[in-house]
This record gives structure tokens, sequence and C-alpha cells, in this order.
């Protein structure tokens, strides 16, 4: 504070002799920091930490998706042994080496990334839904189901994933015979790429349900009754009601939950990681559990697992900003 | 009017088409009431989703109730009731010290993630300071991080300050994922204080940090509690950053899982003892506070 305050008097003295309007100018500085010095104190720990653990390493992460570093160039420290970094500058090479598909896995991981994605918002946000409809009235037990249903999200989402490893095992899995007690065929769940990829859906959608349930329902709940009752007046069906009622009630929560569910899910780690371990051919693999593995198996390549950590939070950026000015404008429409 | 009011009662979900009740006296059913049929269909359809959502966490507790191969032969659980999985690895394995790790850095980022969360929510509540907007919108953004933007870099930083392997460094790692997430819903949460129990306390001669620590931090307590429960369970449940960052000595309990729950042969008698073991204290944490926890993940994106 005292800092500032100095520095305003010298910039008056030194600027504000004449009949200029800059005192005012100075002064004006000087009063907003009196006023918001407290402010700026109070956000200074979390900034200092923002800065450091954050943007910091986002900042060296996207230098290093500019170098070539890897495991066997960078700065080591073994006992007293201090090895110096050798890795160079290499300019945009990295992302003209992954953008431009030479690395053979970039297009294939994110096509695989997209339709894991979008087909887990979906069947998310659709189940979520239906059961928030179907909460949404009185009736006996009510807190009873709702206590159950959101029981996958209350579980440790590695839990949960173990959870269903176990049922899903080949051989001794209980989820086969269950499912053959329904007449459908046996699958080797966390073998073959086509079952494994239906696995890591089925469970990502289990444990992302409840989230999507409750706050829809929350939605629901806050959609005036009167508006229901206005359109039963005109006539409207259920169905019609659904549409042209509870829809566009739910719009402020359902454009969120859907934003959420698409950048959590995009980054989606411990599923597919903790579902499938090692057990993959890589097929499976979306981009963040892809750069994963390139990080830290086998020769550590820093380089690239940076460059493919900036491509997608590149592409969760521009995808959020699209949606969310696409949003706003359906919503002042 | 009557007559279509009553019509559309009874279809109400997806029930089948139904006689008009003989109760011959027209009674408006309104829209939340049902027929029988329908409540039937709506109580068979939610005790159907219940069992999928609780069935994979009944199983895991139903086999780590069995002996040690009650994974592949489940029929003989009910027979050999024990808690024998449970004592088992408790006394042969590191689970002990494991979970005191994962206590002490869940603690720690509850600690630091409720300081830094409150004291910056309620600066960005009560003043539209220079800042302030892109503060809350850095906050926002760092929410859509992928975590492996962070971890190489987070990784080689934390080498260089000796932060690898300690409790420090895994903390200050949690509280960059708790922390802008808790931000929104504490300024969230500092909205509804009124201003002027602030300006009663300033005018008393309060400094505005006396101010925010004597008169606002009591009255925000449910805030808080919210925040410092999701910060736990941040930290509870995390494995990118514990799997790289931590040696064996400082496994936490989503890492040491792991040591059972191997790739090739798990060890599901010992695994499903451990998730319940783990379980247990994340889902009480959790029903006690889900319901703002879901007002203030909305909020948070809502408001921006």
């Amino acid at each position: 504070m005292t800092t500032a305050a100095s520095t305003g008097t010298t910039n008056k003295t030194a600027r504000g002799d004449g009949p200029s309007p800059r005192p005012a100018r100075v002064s004006a500085l000087r009063r907003s920091w009196d006023k918001y010095w407290y402010a700026w104190a109070m956000v200074a720990p979390v900034a200092v930490v923002i800065t450091v653990l954050v943007l910091y390493p986002l900042g060296y992460g996207f230098y290093q998706s500019l170098t070539n570093a890897n495991e066997s160039n960078v700065a080591t420290t073994i006992g007293a042994f201090h090895r110096p970094a050798t890795y160079d500058f290499v300019g945009l090479d990295n992302y003209w080496h992954v953008l431009s598909g030479a690395d053979g896995d970039f297009y294939p991981r994110l096509v695989w990334t997209v339709v894991w994605t979008v087909s887990c918002v979906v069947l998310q946000v659709g189940l979520g839904m239906a059961l928030a409809v179907l909460l949404n009235r009185e009736m006996r037990l009510r807190g009873f189901y709702r206590a159950m249903l959101i029981l996958p999200w209350a579980v440790p989402s590695f839990i949960g994933v173990f959870a269903w490893r176990l049922m899903l095992n080949s051989q001794y899995g209980v989820f086969n015979e269950i499912i053959t007690a329904f007449g459908l065929p046996a699958q080797n769940w966390l073998g073959t790429p086509l079952a494994q990829k239906v696995a890591v859906i089925m469970v990502n959608v289990w444990i992302g349900i409840p989230f999507n349930m409750v706050a829809l329902l929350g939605g629901l709940q806050s959609i005036p009754k009167e508006l229901y009752e206005a359109a039963e007046m005109d006539g409207a069906s259920p169905w019609q009601r659904f549409v042209n009622v509870t829809l566009p009630g739910l719009k402020p929560v359902s454009n969120t939950v859907i934003l959420l569910g698409c950048i959590w899910t995009f980054n989606m780690f411990n599923v597919i990681y903790l579902l499938l371990g090692n057990n993959t051919t890589g097929d499976t693999d979306i981009l963040v559990t892809f750069a994963f593995h390139k990080a830290f198996n086998g020769i550590s390549d820093y380089a690239g697992a940076a460059t493919y950590g900036i491509i997608i939070l590149a592409l969760l950026l521009a995808f959020s900003t699209f949606y969310r000015r696409n949003t706003l404008k359906s919503e002042q429409a | 009017m009557t007559a279509a009011t009553h019509e559309s009662g009874a279809v109400t979900p997806a029930a089948p088409a139904r006689p008009l009740p003989a109760a011959a006296p027209r009674k408006v059913r309104g829209r939340q009431e049902r027929s029988p049929w329908a409540s039937v269909v709506l109580h068979c359809t939610l005790i159907l989703a219940t069992v999928i959502a609780a069935f994979p966490v009944v199983w895991i507790l139903f086999i780590s109730l069995g002996p040690k191969n009650a994974w592949q032969e489940p029929g003989q659980v009910l027979s050999h009731l024990s808690l024998h999985n449970y004592s088992d690895v408790l006394a042969h394995s590191d689970l002990a010290k494991w979970f005191l790790n994962t206590v002490i850095v869940a603690g720690g980022t509850t600690a630091l993630g409720v300081f830094l969360a409150s004291t910056a929510g309620y600066a960005v509540s009560r003043m539209k300071f220079p800042g302030s907007r892109q503060l809350m919108w850095t906050f926002l953004v760092t929410q859509m991080f992928p975590s492996i933007v962070l971890i190489v870099p987070l990784y080689l930083l934390m080498s260089e300050l000796h932060l690898l392997d300690n409790y420090l460094g895994l903390i200050l790692a949690y509280a960059t994922t708790a922390v802008p997430f808790c931000a929104w819903m504490m300024k969230g949460y500092f909205d509804t204080i009124p201003k002027e129990i602030d300006e009663a306390g300033r005018v008393d001669g309060l400094t505005p940090i006396g101010t925010f620590w004597r008169l606002i931090v009591p009255l925000a307590k449910p805030g808080l509690a919210v925040t410092a429960f999701y910060s736990f369970l941040t930290a509870w449940g995390e494995v990118a950053y514990a799997t790289q960052f931590m040696q064996s000595d400082h496994y936490t309990l989503a890492v040491g899982i792991r040591t059972f729950a191997q790739d090739q042969r798990p060890d599901w008698a010992w695994t499903s003892a451990t998730a319940i073991i783990i379980t247990i204290p994340a889902a009480i944490v959790f029903m006690l506070v889900q319901r703002s926890l879901v007002s203030g993940l909305t909020a948070g994106g809502t408001k921006s």
C-alpha cells in the first residue's frame, strides 16, 4: 500500500504542476488503491497459487511443446550428479507432426474421443433427464429412490470403476451371467477393442447419470407450476407440455450440464485408464489417456505429451466458446 | 375443461390408456395425481434404475464379505460370510499407512482449499475491484484444463522444488483443481449474505479483514462446510497426480489399491475390502453435502 501511495505522490509532482486534469486522475488511482487494497490482499494468496501452479506450468508446458524434450535430455539430478538439460527448441514442429497426421495417432484418437464424448453425454443427459422427470412428482419412497440413484456419484469414481472391472471379468464376471440370463451373448468385455469401447462408455454413463439427474431435477423444480397449468388449459398433451414447457424451462440448467458433461467426459481419465489398465491395444485410448501414456510410459516423451495437452486445451476452449455463444444466442431469442 | 384435465392426468407418465374410473363424481385429478397403473409403471422403472445404480456397489461389498476366492465362486459367499478379508488386508498390507497418507493429504487440501476459496470468494463478492472479472474467468477456464496439460510441467516443477513424493506437493496440486470451483461456490454463498452486515462492522470500527474474519466467516459456515467437503473429496478420489508424484511410502489409497488390483492378476479379495473401506468415509461426506454441491456446481456455470 505504501509503495503505491508514494508512487502516486511522485506521479503527482512529476506531472501535476500545471492546471491539467492529471492530478484528478492520479488521485483517482490512489483512491482506487485505498478502496481496493484489501480486496487485492485477499485474493493475493489464490492469485499466487494459481500463477505458480497453473499459469506457470501452462506456460512451461507450452514452451515444452515447442522443444524436443524427453526423458533422456531434460535436466536431472541423480544423487550428487547433475545433468543439465540438452533438449532443443524446435518451433512448431511437434504441432505440425501431430496435426498433419504424421504421427498416425492423433486423428484416430480424436475421432474416438469425439465418439466417446458424444455418446456418453447423450446417454448421461438423456437418462438423467428421464429419471429427473420420474422423480419430480409426489410419491412414496421418493427420498429412498433419490438416495439410491445418486449412489454411483457418492462412491469415489475409481472405486466404481474397480467394481465394474470385477463384474465385467470375462471368465467369472457376474455381468456376463446376468446378460446371458436375458438371452444376450456373453462378451469378453475387457478383451476385444469393440467390447472395451462399449464397456468404458457403459461405466462412464453409470458414473455420470446421478449428477445430471440431480442438476436437472433442480431445474425442473424451478419451472413455475403456472406454466404447466396454462398449457393444460390450452389442451396441450403431456408430450407437448414436455417439449414446449419443460425443455425450454430447463435450458439454463441443461446448457450448463451439457457443457460441463462434455468437458468432464473429454478429460475423463479415471474410467479408461483404470478399467482397462495396460490390457489394451491403444484403440480405447482417448486423447487424454494417450497423452498420459506418452508422458509416463517407456521413454517419456514430454514434448509430445505437452503438445497433446495444449491441443486438447485449445479444442476445449474453442468448443466452449462456440457453445456458449450459441446457447446465449438461443437463450436470448 | 374438466374432462381435458382428467384425460391428460391419467396418461401422464407413458402409462397405458386406461378406462375412466368408476368413481362417478368427476373428481379432477391434478397433474401430480396418477392412476394406479401409472404408479406401478413409475415404481417399476425406478426400482429397475435403483438396482442398476446400486448393484456394482452392493456386489463389491458382497464379494468383500466372502472367502478369498469369492469372486470366482460368488455362490460360496452367503455360506461363508466373514470379515476375514478386512482383517487380512489391514494386518498384512500397508493399507493403514495409505489411509493415513490420504487423510493427511485430504486434510491439507481441505484447509488450503477453504482458506484460498473463501478469501478470494469474499473479495470478489464484496468488491468489484479491477481484476476480479479476470480472476473469475481464470477460475472457470482452469476447470477446463485436462490434468494432462499440467501434469508434466507440474511434475518437472515439483521435482525442481523438491516437492515430489511430498505431502505438500500433492496438496498444492490438488488445491489447484479444487479451488477454482470452490471460489465460485463461495462467491455465490457470500452474495447471499447481506452487505449491511459488512457495513455495520465497518461502522463499529472493524478493519475489512476483521469484518471478514469475525462477522462473515461465522455466518458462512454452511458454505464453508461444502467447500471443505468438496476439497476433501477431490483429494480422496484423485488418481493421476497421486500415481506420478508419490513413491510407495507416501501412496494414497487411490494408488495403493492398484497394487492389489493389478492389470494381470488382481487380488479381488483385498481389492474389494479396501474399496469398501475407502468408500465409507467418502460416501458419508458426500451424502451430507450433495444438495449444496449441485446448486453450487450449476450456479458456477450459469452465473459466468
